[in-house]
């Protein structure tokens, strides 16, 4: 598989997690390539939120190492990953319902007007974030009344819309998505996945933790899926049918042992 | 009555739009939620301007003017406060320390200039002391400025002993001078307020501190997941409305040549009333200052207004009472209305 020889931007090696004496991750790997939407599924109760907290810096492993790039990394917290280029979507809508587009998508990264007036004045160069916001959000293809308009006027689907579209203005490296749609709609998350499309079609690899198979099998380049703290197998929408995940995923039937994604196999 | 559909926020989100295409250049610092209060405060003082013959009058409108100083000054404070879902109900008492400290270390003989810093500086104090109980501690905005309130109270009659201090220093009265033409006085409170509504207006507005403290009285958890120093941000605004109620200390010893420790008791309700009807939520992160001025405005005119008809002065407070309600009730059916 192509996706397979990707380079590999973002990894997780042997990370395990105890809360007390439950492991809610047991030695799990991790790895995400250049350029794909990676889903994540499981159970409850399997690792998927500890991995998801882990890997966009809110919990410190045990045990186990992160790598970006290659290099080993450590995250003090999720701003800390934040600087190092990861921006996470969270399921509950993450923005300031009275401020407009242009305003959430550049907040806490304000851009101030250039000599005194932004540096003594600390003015806010208002102009500039709009023309911005305005250009990413067309090459997104995300359609809003006005960059202008406050998010509250927007549909769930659009606001949600404009937490992704931030976290894919702001990431240099990935995004995370956890559970993006799972407050939404079905015509509302498929806005949201379309926007998923254009940021990874421009070149941002994507995590997508989510429940909905149908959404997972639809988006994904590749699938991670988690049994008790393990990644149990990994797989693509082609090798394995919806069914045959969900019995992985809840051990109906076995996993695949994965070693090294050098050994990954089909 | 007139616009009081309209009394917080347009009704529909079409004639916000509308509004703001044909009103752009005055964006921000006319956003749609200040045109209710705005059309509130025309449509009594036409009321007013028809009923009596001495409403309409520079002289009266000089009046009505230096009679917001004081409480416009501490609304203010109370309005950044607010922006952040957060309340103050120590203003009125920190002011009063403030005044006290000022006109008993000039009544010993100190010099003007150091006795207000030092005044300026216990308000700050204060206000700081709330807003790290309050962003460090996190504990509720409502009980710590209860709780400094009595402390600020307790604490100015234990300074002043009890009694008032006259004011004769021509530094500390010198907010209440001014320049009489025509009947009217613009004194220099009045300026110094109005550059204040300037000053913390272009904060709010066109600064990313502003919109910080928009964020956080929005959506404190969304602030924060974007990075936004939320513990620093409400101290920072408990800080500026103390500091603005030195301000405001200043302001009272012009008005009244008189430090009385037993003076605006009732300014932290009165504030909460004036940026109430001027449109900023009590939930947080709608409204501003423009609102405030409009709204300490409204209850200003409202009183002079009704004095001037002789109508005795307890439906002052009925109508005050009932502005407030609809206020805050039209910010609560547009919050949901919008939120669904």
């Amino acid at each position: 598989m192509t996706q397979d020889d990707r380079k590999i931007i973002f990894e997780a090696r042997g990370v395990t997690k105890r809360y007390g004496h439950v492991v809610a991750l047991d030695g799990v790997d991790f790895e995400l390539r250049a350029g794909e939407v990676l889903a994540v599924i499981g159970d409850n109760g399997a690792g998927k939120s500890t991995l998801t907290k882990v890997l966009s810096g809110a919990v410190v492993p045990d045990e186990g190492e992160l790598r970006l790039d290659g290099a080993p990394i450590r995250f003090s917290s999720p701003i800390d990953a934040r600087r190092r280029g990861i921006e996470t979507v969270y399921q509950d809508l993450a923005v300031a319902p009275a401020l407009d587009i242009a305003s959430n998508l550049f907040l806490g990264r304000e851009y101030r007007r250039p000599g005194v007036l932004g540096r003594v004045f600390r003015q806010l160069d208002k102009r500039r974030m709009r023309d911005e916001a305005a250009h990413y959000l067309a090459e997104l293809k995300f359609r809003i009344p006005s960059i202008g308009s406050a998010v509250e006027g927007l549909s769930g689907g659009q606001r949600q819309g404009v937490a992704v579209a931030r976290a894919g203005m702001f990431a240099s490296r990935l995004v995370i998505m956890d559970e993006p749609t799972a407050a939404l709609g079905v015509r509302e998350s498929g806005q949201v996945l379309d926007l998923i499309r254009s940021i990874r079609a421009r070149g941002l690899p994507v995590i997508l933790i989510s429940h909905n198979m149908p959404q997972v099998f639809d988006i994904a380049d590749r699938i991670h899926i988690m049994r008790l703290g393990r990644r149990v197998a990994l797989t693509t929408p082609d090798r394995h049918t919806m069914a045959e995940a969900v019995a992985i995923m809840t051990g109906a039937a076995p996993g695949e042992h994965i070693g090294h994604p050098s050994q990954d196999k089909a | 009555m007139l616009g009081l559909k309209g009394l917080n926020r347009s009704a529909s989100p079409a004639a916000g739009v509308t509004l703001r295409r044909r009103f752009g250049w005055l964006s921000g610092a006319l956003a749609t939620q200040t045109f209710g209060p705005l059309l509130v405060l025309l449509g009594f003082g036409l009321v007013f301007s028809l009923t009596t013959s001495t409403f309409l009058a520079a002289g009266n409108f000089s009046i009505i003017a230096q009679q917001c100083v004081i409480e416009g000054t501490l609304a203010v404070g109370q309005t950044v406060v607010m922006l952040t879902a957060g309340i103050d109900l120590a203003n009125g008492a920190i002011t009063v320390l403030g005044t006290i400290i000022a006109a008993r270390l000039v009544s010993e003989n100190y010099a003007a200039l150091p006795a207000l810093l030092l005044a300026a500086a216990a308000c700050t104090a204060a206000g700081f002391a709330s807003g790290a109980l309050i962003s460090r501690l996190r504990l509720p905005p409502f009980i710590v400025t209860l709780g400094m309130l009595g402390i600020v109270t307790a604490a100015a009659r234990l300074y002043s002993g009890g009694q008032s201090f006259p004011v004769t220093d021509p530094l500390l009265g010198w907010t209440g001078n001014g320049l009489s033409f025509g009947g009217a006085t613009i004194t220099n409170g009045i300026v110094l307020v109005l550059v204040l509504y300037a000053v913390v207006w272009y904060m709010l507005t066109q600064t990313g501190w502003g919109r910080h403290v928009y964020a956080i009285g929005n959506n404190r958890e969304a602030a924060r997941l974007v990075g936004i120093k939320v513990g620093r941000t409400v101290l920072s605004v408990y800080l500026l409305a103390g500091f603005l109620y030195g301000i405001g200390a200043w302001l009272a010893l012009g008005r009244i040549p008189n430090a009385d420790p037993n003076a605006l008791q009732t300014a932290n309700l009165d504030t909460i009333t004036a940026v109430v009807i001027g449109g900023t939520s009590l939930f947080g992160g709608r409204g501003g200052v423009v609102g405030t001025l409009i709204g300490t405005l409204i209850v200003a005119v409202l009183r002079n207004g009704l004095t001037l008809m002789e109508i005795d002065p307890l439906w002052q407070d009925m109508v005050t009472g009932v502005l407030v309600i609809l206020a805050v009730a039209t910010d609560q059916l547009s919050r949901e209305a919008r939120m669904s």
